[in-house]
């Protein structure tokens, strides 16, 4: 399996591809070829390796979460600690992997997007680290909502540039850094956050993403007899999922790939692109994503910044239709549940994004029996969400 | 497959081609017509007839706010083909070729969507997101039907050049600039030795886009390619009236003004 995705052309099955402007195509082609020369080059991987290590904090913690077992009664809960990544959340691992081969390829500048702004602080950093220029493309209403990693990507350097077009949040971000990129394409790289966009974007993010999956591997054989019974991980573009999923896709584990339901996927307030959109084309990739009958991509809700977005990466798309993973969808009043859960047992408090994860989970693990255990991916921390905690929690806590 | 396309066979000529563009129900359908009328005695020989879409990644800030006032309008695909008969009830003759991203044409299907263009009278079609190497079924399909399919080369394209050149059909649409749709002050020197190489491989005429803004780039452009498309000049233009545009009395002289401005632009 591994080797038969995607193919040449970027195809996840149907899925993929490469939806660009003629302008594009050329960039992204010299992508391509640097991307497989870097990753055939042992010195390449060993750098990679090494400020993976000694900058980023890893290997992150495989974290046995004895109370919260003890508490829901069924399966063993393990969580793989991304929260303790350098920056507080897994977005690192591939900004990290993609200012080093910007830096190869001899490009000084990059440009990202952000929703919540965890991608934009992880471009932020790698930028001020390797000595990058940087420009984070931001919604204006998420820097409204996001404050606190507005002023961390500037005190990091990064010039945030605004974004009023649409509706001013992640999708609108997006556009307008590929925008950016068309016409600056010959000096600037594109530092894509998630496994989506064009081709080789969902495989180089998902390759840089899944030492996540590769570490808890060997983690998890120290700790258990067997693998996972089941593993599960929020998804909103979903870097976190596949690399978590990745190294599991042959092996006999359940995956459960958890997206916004929002106020409930009945209502239209949701981002519950799987479970509820349909084939289409966004930001270069052929996938699943949220339109209206003329084919007008929608605007979606979370309460999580980084689960609110329209589509979905190309290859979730392709799990899906062949059913290897298995997607449901939490609403806001259940992650927040699942929030205060955690951080009242284990004294983790994670992200608005990683509690959709945690809720399925718990949802489930009661029904398992101690013979079972359950893998989550903790994917960050929840510093960056206490103004919306504080609006929700305030009068209980 | 016919000797003679109805693209080429309404083509009056194959050099010196203006070809504007209008945003469909930019801000009403009905107005959308009056303003192709003019621009059609200002001497269009092609319109290029933009469908609104919500994402539009090739289109600078003037673009999208036509497809922001249009979508507002209730415009979609299927209706913006199916005002091109309305054109032609109200004496718009030229070859009509509809610009539009892939998602709402993924969304009719394809064959779904090539039997409304014939239909209606449509001679082309251009979709800016759907490049040579994910487009081959769209292109046979165009065969199939008396449609043009209408490719896209761009100054990195380099070794793609001749590939798409040489398969290009109804018009070749050259990209002048790096960059997305809007005005720009000045035409590079680069520029017009990127159009020149791009003459030497295509059948077809070559139309130069994205940028051209005054009557000196129009003249500077023909002198190298075949046609000229201009797509955010003439939505600023609409924009400056819309008041006028959307006020009854006002109209008429509102879209008489807009002729001589594009008339000036394109003398």
């Amino acid at each position: 399996m591994t080797q038969v995705y995607p193919d040449a052309k970027g195809r996840y099955g149907d899925f993929g591809g490469k939806y660009v402007p003629e302008t594009l195509m050329a960039p992204l082609q010299e992508l391509e070829r640097a991307l497989d020369d870097a990753m055939d080059d042992q010195h390449f991987i060993d750098e990679l390796h090494q400020v993976l290590t000694e900058y980023a904090g890893r290997p992150t913690a495989l974290t046995f979460a004895d109370k919260v077992t003890e508490q829901l009664g069924g399966a063993k809960v393990y969580l793989k600690r991304e929260d303790l990544n350098h920056t507080g959340a897994h977005k690192l691992n591939n900004a990290i992997g993609q200012a080093l081969l910007a830096k190869r390829m001899g490009k000084k500048n990059i440009i990202a997007e952000t929703g919540a702004g965890q991608h934009g602080v992880a471009s932020a950093t790698v930028a001020a680290k390797f000595g990058l220029s940087c420009k984070v493309f931001m919604g204006e209403e998420d820097i409204k909502r996001q404050e606190l990693n507005v002023f961390r990507m500037k005190l990091l350097g990064a010039e945030v540039v605004p974004v009023s077009s649409g509706n001013g949040t992640l999708k609108d971000a997006t556009n307008e850094a590929i925008r950016y990129w068309v016409a600056n394409c010959e000096d600037h790289f594109y530092l894509i956050g998630s496994v989506v966009g064009p081709h080789p974007y969902p495989r180089m993010v998902r390759n840089f993403q899944r030492v996540v999956g590769d570490e808890s591997k060997v983690q998890f054989a120290a700790a258990e007899p067997s693998l996972p019974t089941r593993i599960y991980a929020c998804v909103g573009g979903g870097s976190n999922a596949i690399g978590m999923f990745y190294p599991y896709l042959e092996d006999d584990v359940e995956l459960i790939g958890v997206e916004a339901a929002g106020k409930g996927i009945d209502t239209s307030e949701h981002a519950a692109t799987l479970s509820r959109g349909s084939r289409g084309v966004i930001h270069g990739s052929l996938t699943y994503l949220m339109q209206d009958e003329n084919g007008q991509i929608t605007e979606p809700y979370s309460i999580s910044a980084g689960l609110d977005y329209p589509g979905i990466g190309p290859e979730h798309a392709y799990l899906f239709d062949s059913k290897r993973v298995r997607y449901e969808a939490v609403t806001d009043e259940e992650a927040l549940e699942s929030l205060k859960l955690l951080t009242e047992t284990e004294g983790i408090i994670p992200a608005i994004e990683t509690a959709h994860a945690l809720a399925q989970a718990f949802k489930e693990a009661k029904h398992l029996t101690s013979d079972d255990t359950i893998l989550i991916n903790l994917s960050g921390r929840g510093d960056k969400d206490m103004a919306t905690l504080m609006n929700h929690f305030q009068e209980e806590v | 497959m016919l000797t003679q396309t109805s693209f080429q066979g309404k083509l009056t000529k194959t050099q010196n081609l203006f070809i504007p563009f209008l945003v469909a129900g930019d801000p009403t359908p009905d107005i959308t017509v009056q303003l192709a009328q003019k621009l059609q005695t200002a001497g269009a020989d092609v319109l290029e007839l933009g469908v609104p879409y919500s994402d539009p990644i090739a289109d600078g800030p003037t673009i999208q706010r036509a497809a922001k006032r249009a979508l507002e309008s209730g415009m979609s695909l299927t209706k913006a083909i199916e005002l091109v008969p309305k054109l032609r009830e109200n004496g718009v003759d030229i070859p009509i070729v509809i610009f539009t991203y892939y998602n709402p044409v993924l969304q009719l299907g394809h064959d779904y969507f090539f039997e409304l263009l014939e239909k209606n009278g449509v001679e082309g079609v251009l979709i800016p997101d759907l490049p040579y190497e994910e487009s081959s079924e769209v292109r046979e399909l165009a065969l199939n039907y008396d449609i043009e399919y209408i490719s896209f080369v761009a100054p990195t394209s380099e070794a793609r050049i001749q590939q798409i050149a040489e398969q290009a059909r109804g018009f070749l649409y050259c990209v002048s600039t790096l960059g997305v749709t809007g005005e720009r002050h000045e035409i590079a020197p680069e520029v017009l030795y990127f159009i020149d190489k791009v003459k030497a491989y295509s059948q077809a005429p070559v139309a130069v886009g994205f940028g051209i803004s005054t009557n000196e780039h129009v003249r500077l452009i023909q002198q190298h390619a075949d046609g000229v498309i201009i797509g955010s000049k003439i939505i600023r233009l609409i924009e400056e009236e819309l008041d006028s545009l959307l006020t009854a009395e006002a109209r008429e002289q509102a879209l008489e003004r807009f002729y001589v401005q594009v008339s000036d632009l394109v003398k």
